[in-house]
């Protein structure tokens, strides 16, 4: 496969990048914010991507989605970035179905069929505490009656507060295993607290949370593939969506160095800003190339997958956050303001960054599976 | 089996019977590289061997028309090819300015009897090729060079001088830039070929940092060449010029820098040791590999997106200014980390367990990259142009 978009994947960016920047540009995140909405997102938004078959684009045919891939998924979330929509796509849509296609079972034939028609948003309650850390889950699952007893608390759980289901990872007696927690579970509680992206990431606290035996998402002590599964393609999702943020940003400060006059002259002639653009050019290329990678092996099982999982999320991360901080200072004083969009692009991206391991993270893990 | 499935199976039993074992070696020394040429020497029966058996094929230069000495192969055949001849860590059978440079320029510009003419010899490995671009007063302002050839009726007579002439000294021909209409800068620079052997030709090796010398100082003294030596139109050379440009930057960006861009850390673990995690014992520069590594890694993603668009007509001209900036520029962090990693060793300048102290002279080598072929400025001045469309100065 060449490592750029085919037809099909052309004509899906043709129509996904102009619905996005109509019905969801910066103004719609912005409208969000300042109406302190409580949801997180618009249920109108997500009913029209539901008409457009988005949210089940990873669901296999047979649970009603449309059986696409990661590049695929990728260019709705590069559009997502590149417009700030504020959305469940990638927990829902890209970590959960990930994670439910893998396993299989009673699980995924409850929900899969639900996310793709649209009813469904699901939570991925992974993090424990402030970074990234899924091989320390210290989340109980022990067993009780005809099922199971949960007991911990997770954090960062983006839409936690109105999933209809959360994910929740934790820890058996042999391993570790998932969980699908419906919304209404009695000692389940979710804090939502307000990001600095204004977007709505909760606290969730599992106080003897009663879960049946068939809530578990594939086999008990078994999840470590599952959450592998749900990890990957979250991280190449978020990577996409930093790909998108940072082009967003590299456009609008490659189009005010056009526009905004200093001593007489284009800010854009001069050669000390234009270095610095040709070479955040570069940067972004190359992330953009490496998530397209990733997804691709992806797509095809490969086993260099989670190398190039790792990789893109630690090059995007750097990419994109170079593309926000050059955006913010090529745009000088204006760039500081609430009112100009360039400073939101640097929020999002700031939170994106940290979703599911940040740089170093994953620069870490690069050299683990390099041996040293 | 699809056509490509066996096209596969046929590359691989080809190269299975055709490669010798000493050719499926990394290279160690600089004569481990076929350079082929009227006066080349090989370096063993292998290598002479291995060229003839891939020229006989045409996989010296497998993406060529096979009238032209090539094997006719589609994108697809030749991504294939080149992967299989990794699988067994082939060595490349011929390097070569003609294949990398020239004849790219020749298949785009060259008339129906020039490329007959040269291109069947520079894929055999027949005549070596040194690029006379560089003058000693326009390095990357290539459209300032001086070298003039005043016009004799049916021959040029050529005088001047370049630099930084790779290769000069045992070059069979050069393909030069001269300047044949003083009045119009752009439009006014003939692309020549000419034998290194016509009289007035003159070449002084250039001593480096490293200690090597792969560049000359190349002179002309009343060199006369036939009118019929030049490709494309007489005064638009500049279109030719910037043609093979591209492609030497691809050439640089992607051998040059690509070639070895294997995860870095790990060849240091054992100088340094493991702590009890079995990580690198000095966190710091763990961290610094592993950071490099993620370039590495996706720069390769980068490199195989460049080639899939570039092949099909879909990256943008000045794509390659960018890979190749990029890649320099990561090829010269490598070697700064590879001296790090290699401590007071990497210092070795002559001893025999460092090859000649292959890694400083490699370190220091690196350093012409950002250089050559275009500085880097240069790159992220076209970038910023062409690229980005910002407004010039």
């Amino acid at each position: 496969m060449p490592l750029y978009h085919n037809d099909d994947q052309a004509m899906l960016k043709d129509s996904v990048a102009p619905f996005v920047a109509e019905q969801a540009p910066v103004s719609h995140l912005r409208k969000l914010r300042d109406s302190a909405d409580a949801t997180g997102f618009s249920r109108d938004l997500w009913a029209q991507f539901t008409e457009m078959g988005l949210p089940g684009m990873l669901v296999p045919e047979a649970h009603g989605g449309l059986g696409m891939g990661h590049m695929e998924a990728g260019i709705v979330l590069e559009e997502i970035g590149r417009n700030l929509t504020p959305s469940p796509f990638l927990s829902t849509s890209v970590g959960a179905v990930a994670a439910l296609a893998k396993a299989g079972g009673t699980q995924a034939g409850r929900w899969l069929p639900a996310i793709a028609s649209g009813e469904a948003i699901v939570a991925l309650a992974i993090d424990e505490g402030a970074k990234h850390r899924p091989d320390r889950i210290a989340t109980t699952a022990t067993r009780a009656g005809n099922g199971f007893r949960l007991d911990g608390k997770k954090s960062f759980v983006l839409h936690g507060h109105v999933a209809d289901m959360s994910i929740v990872a934790a820890k058996t007696d042999g391993g570790v295993t998932l969980f699908a927690v419906p919304k209404d579970a009695k000692g389940l509680t979710a804090d939502a607290r307000r990001l600095v992206d204004s977007s709505l990431a909760s606290h969730v606290t599992l106080d003897g949370v009663e879960v049946d035996s068939d809530a578990v998402i594939g086999e008990v002590d078994a999840g470590g593939d599952i959450l592998d599964a749900l990890l990957a393609a979250t991280r190449t999702g978020a990577a996409a969506e930093m790909v998108g943020v940072g082009q967003g940003a590299m456009d609008m400060t490659v189009t005010y160095l056009k526009e905004r006059k200093q001593f007489g002259k284009l800010i854009g002639e001069f050669q000390g800003l234009q270095h610095r653009a040709a070479h955040l050019y570069g940067e972004m290329e190359v992330a953009r190339a490496t998530v397209m990678k990733a997804q691709q092996l992806l797509d095809e099982g490969s086993e260099g997958a989670k190398l190039m999982v790792s990789v893109a999320k630690a090059k995007a991360g750097r990419a994109a956050n170079l593309a926000v901080r050059e955006g913010v200072q090529m745009h000088g004083g204006i760039g500081m303001t609430d009112e100009y969009d360039i400073g939101l692009y640097m929020k999002r991206d700031r939170a994106l960054a940290e979703y599911m391991g940040d740089v170093h993270y994953h620069i870490d893990q690069v050299a683990r599976m390099n041996g040293y | 089996m699809s056509d490509l499935d066996a096209f596969r199976a046929e590359v691989r039993a080809w190269l299975e019977a055709n490669c010798p074992a000493e050719m499926r070696e990394p290279i160690r020394e600089e004569g481990d590289v076929c350079w082929g040429g009227r006066n080349w020497v090989f370096k063993n029966d292998a290598q002479k061997q291995w060229l003839e058996a891939c020229a006989a094929k045409g996989y010296t230069v497998p993406d060529w028309p096979k009238a032209y000495g090539g094997a006719g192969l589609t994108p697809e055949q030749t991504k294939i090819f080149k992967q299989e001849m990794k699988r067994i860590h082939a060595r490349s059978p011929l390097d070569s300015f003609g294949i990398w440079m020239l004849g790219p320029a020749l298949l785009q510009f060259g008339t129906e009897e020039q490329k007959v003419q040269y291109l069947n010899p520079i894929a055999r490995g027949e005549i070596r090729w040194c690029q006379g671009y560089s003058e000693p007063g326009s390095g990357s302002d290539l459209v300032s060079l001086q070298t003039f050839g005043e016009d004799k009726g049916d021959h040029w007579v050529v005088n001047g001088s370049k630099i930084w002439t790779s290769y000069a000294d045992q070059a069979d021909w050069i393909f030069c830039l001269v300047r044949t209409d003083k009045a119009n800068k752009y439009q006014g620079i003939t692309f020549m070929l000419f034998d290194m052997a016509s009289k007035g030709v003159t070449t002084k090796p250039i001593l480096l940092i490293s200690g090597n010398s792969p560049f000359c100082e190349t002179f002309f003294d009343d060199v006369e060449v036939p009118k019929t030596q030049f490709i494309g139109e007489i005064n638009r050379g500049w279109d030719v010029a910037k043609y093979l440009l591209g492609h030497e930057r691809e050439m640089i960006s992607g051998g040059g820098a690509g070639g070895d861009m294997i995860s870095i850390g790990g060849a240091f673990a054992k100088a340094f040791g493991k702590n009890a995690a079995g990580e690198l014992d000095d966190p710091i520069l763990r961290a610094e590999m592993a950071a490099f590594d993620v370039d590495v890694f996706a720069y390769r993603a980068m490199g195989e997106r460049f080639m899939d668009m570039w092949k099909t007509g879909r990256a943008h001209p000045a794509s390659s200014n960018m890979m190749k900036y990029v890649g320099t520029e990561l090829n010269k962090r490598r070697h700064e980390l590879v001296m790090s990693g290699g401590g007071s060793e990497a210092l070795e300048w002559d001893s025999e367990e460092t090859k000649g102290g292959a890694r400083a002279r490699g370190w220091l080598r690196t350093k012409a990259n950002s250089i050559e072929g275009g500085t880097s400025e240069v790159m992220l001045n076209v970038i910023a142009k062409r690229i980005l469309d910002l407004p010039g100065a």
